[in-house]
């Protein structure tokens, strides 16, 4: 096993034992089956579940994200005392917290779904839980860069909460001034591009258009419907959530490298 | 028994910021001996400490640990044993997780411990606990388990007896001794002077990042007139400011 599959399995073990990725998994487990048995059918139940999705799990992966790089600093001076490169440690750190976070949401969503068989969700089940674990894995990324940028927790916390308050947030409201100021233009370009810089906004689109509710976003739905249920569409949506989770991990890795601890 | 130095420590510097913490340090640390660094509060000690470890990186100069460089290649750290200022581990993983997480890292290399966890106290039953449910005395024997339990050429040991109970720190002690017996270097950080006087061959005083003092205790007694490292320290201390 390399370095960072050991550092990833006893860090993943450590999470696991903790109280909170057992009830994050036990939230989703909750709020599924209850939208299952009173919610509806099931594509209807995890259209309900969207707003849960695209703001709880960026949160939890941000603070979890944090507070465990942050709160490990003794423990990984302790093992940067050890024959291990920055680089792996690094990855199996980070892996031992996005991964876990992602199976708590796959298995509180997935349980319900699976003990009914699927609840006739098919395809657009899987696209949801994949588009789950990408936002679990872009926040992951994002808090371990705020994480290794920052010595002090309470700076790397704030720093990381306003990543997260500014893509569920705040670009909404910037997309908004823009349609507005430029409404007399042709906004569909700019704004399928200003999808595509916000992962929450991706993942949004993304599960409207699989649930098919996209009507409800009028012509830009249609838009985007025309571009993300094309080839080049899907893997554009992939490949932007692919760089978004990238992107903030080598920045991290980077400021791990430099780090002095 | 001595030999070519085990850490060289060359015209080192690091400032952060405009704090200037190591300004221009050589140093040699000679196997089969122990050597205390000793110095105020914010001296530049663990700053030091680190760079040697590799965890800070020097703005310039040179460290080498038997002869390898210390640079970005982490394979030269299978020589030296570390035990930290504060004894912190996973909160939810067991003491034998966190020695078998400590010995995944260290392949190749087996562990030599029985005897050392036996005079640490430190039984099958308390490592089978959650490290969150340990005394800070226990996870501080767990830290010094750690740094000697491979038998490495070189131990660097930062407040080691901190919170340990006197029987598990003159076990300690008594292994200190015993591996610099074995030609290892050992490198100590320590506040507390009586522990300096029985354990340390060599002594450096270290302040606001330059060594004022490097030589024996019998050296440090006959420069300072005083029979006490205690005393002979303070006596540094009033000199330096």
């Amino acid at each position: 096993m390399t370095t960072a599959g050991k550092v990833l399995r006893y860090s993943a073990r450590n999470l696991l034992r903790s109280w909170w990725v057992p009830g994050y998994a036990l939230v989703f487990l909750l709020l599924t089956e209850t939208l299952l048995r009173f919610g509806g059918g099931g594509p209807r139940a995890v259209g309900s579940l969207l707003n849960a999705v695209l703001i709880v799990i960026p949160l939890v992966s941000v603070v979890m994200g944090t507070m465990f790089l942050s709160g490990s600093r003794e423990f990984i001076l302790l093992l940067l005392a050890q024959p291990v490169g920055r680089r792996s440690l690094f990855a199996g750190l980070y892996f031992g917290v996005a991964l876990p976070l992602a199976g708590a949401f796959l298995a509180g969503v997935g349980l319900p779904v699976l003990a009914r068989g699927g609840a006739g969700l098919g395809l657009a089940g899987v696209t949801f839980a994949v588009t789950g674990v990408l936002l679990s894995f872009v926040f992951t990324a994002l808090a371990f860069f705020a994480a290794a940028r920052f010595e002090d927790r309470a700076k790397a916390l704030g720093t990381a909460l306003l990543g997260w308050f500014a893509a569920t947030v705040l670009y909404d409201g910037l997309v908004l001034l823009v349609v507005a100021a430029f409404s007399d233009w042709p906004l569909e370009t700019p704004m399928l591009v200003l999808t595509l810089l916000n992962p929450v906004d991706l993942a949004r689109v993304l599960l409207l258009l699989t649930f098919d509710v996209a009507a409800l976003m009028g012509y830009t739905g249609a838009v985007f419907e025309r571009f993300f249920g094309s080839g080049v569409g899907i893997a554009a949506a992939l490949g932007a959530l692919a760089l978004w989770t990238t992107l903030p991990f080598l920045a991290g890795l980077r400021g791990f490298m430099r780090k002095d601890f | 028994m001595s030999g070519a130095p085990s850490v060289v420590v060359t015209a080192l510097r690091k400032s952060f910021g405009r704090l200037h913490v190591i300004q221009g340090v050589d140093l040699a640390l000679q196997p089969g001996r122990v050597t205390a660094l000793v110095g105020p509060n914010a001296s530049g000690k663990s700053t030091l400490i680190k760079c040697v470890l590799g965890l800070v990186r020097p703005d310039s100069g040179r460290v080498t640990v038997l002869g390898e460089r210390v640079g970005t290649d982490p394979h030269y750290r299978r020589l030296i044993g570390y035990t930290p200022q504060t004894a912190s581990f996973p909160d939810n993983l067991t003491g034998h997780e966190v020695l078998e997480l400590l010995a995944d890292l260290r392949p190749g290399e087996m562990p030599d411990d029985g005897e050392l966890r036996e005079r640490l106290g430190l039984a099958d039953a308390t490592l089978a606990q959650p490290v969150r449910t340990l005394s800070g005395g226990t996870r501080q024997k767990l830290n010094v388990l750690v740094a000697l339990r491979y038998h490495p050429p070189i131990l660097i040991l930062d407040e080691p007896t901190a919170s340990l109970d006197p029987v598990a720190s003159a076990a300690l002690k008594d292994v200190v001794r015993a591996r610099a017996g074995g030609n290892a270097a050992v490198l100590l950080s320590s506040h507390v002077m009586a522990e300096v006087e029985e354990l340390a061959d060599d002594l450096v005083y270290f302040v606001e990042g330059r060594v004022r003092f490097h030589g024996t205790l019998d050296e440090l007694r006959l420069s300072t007139g005083e029979r006490k490292v205690e005393r002979a320290v303070a006596r540094l201390l009033r000199e330096a400011a």
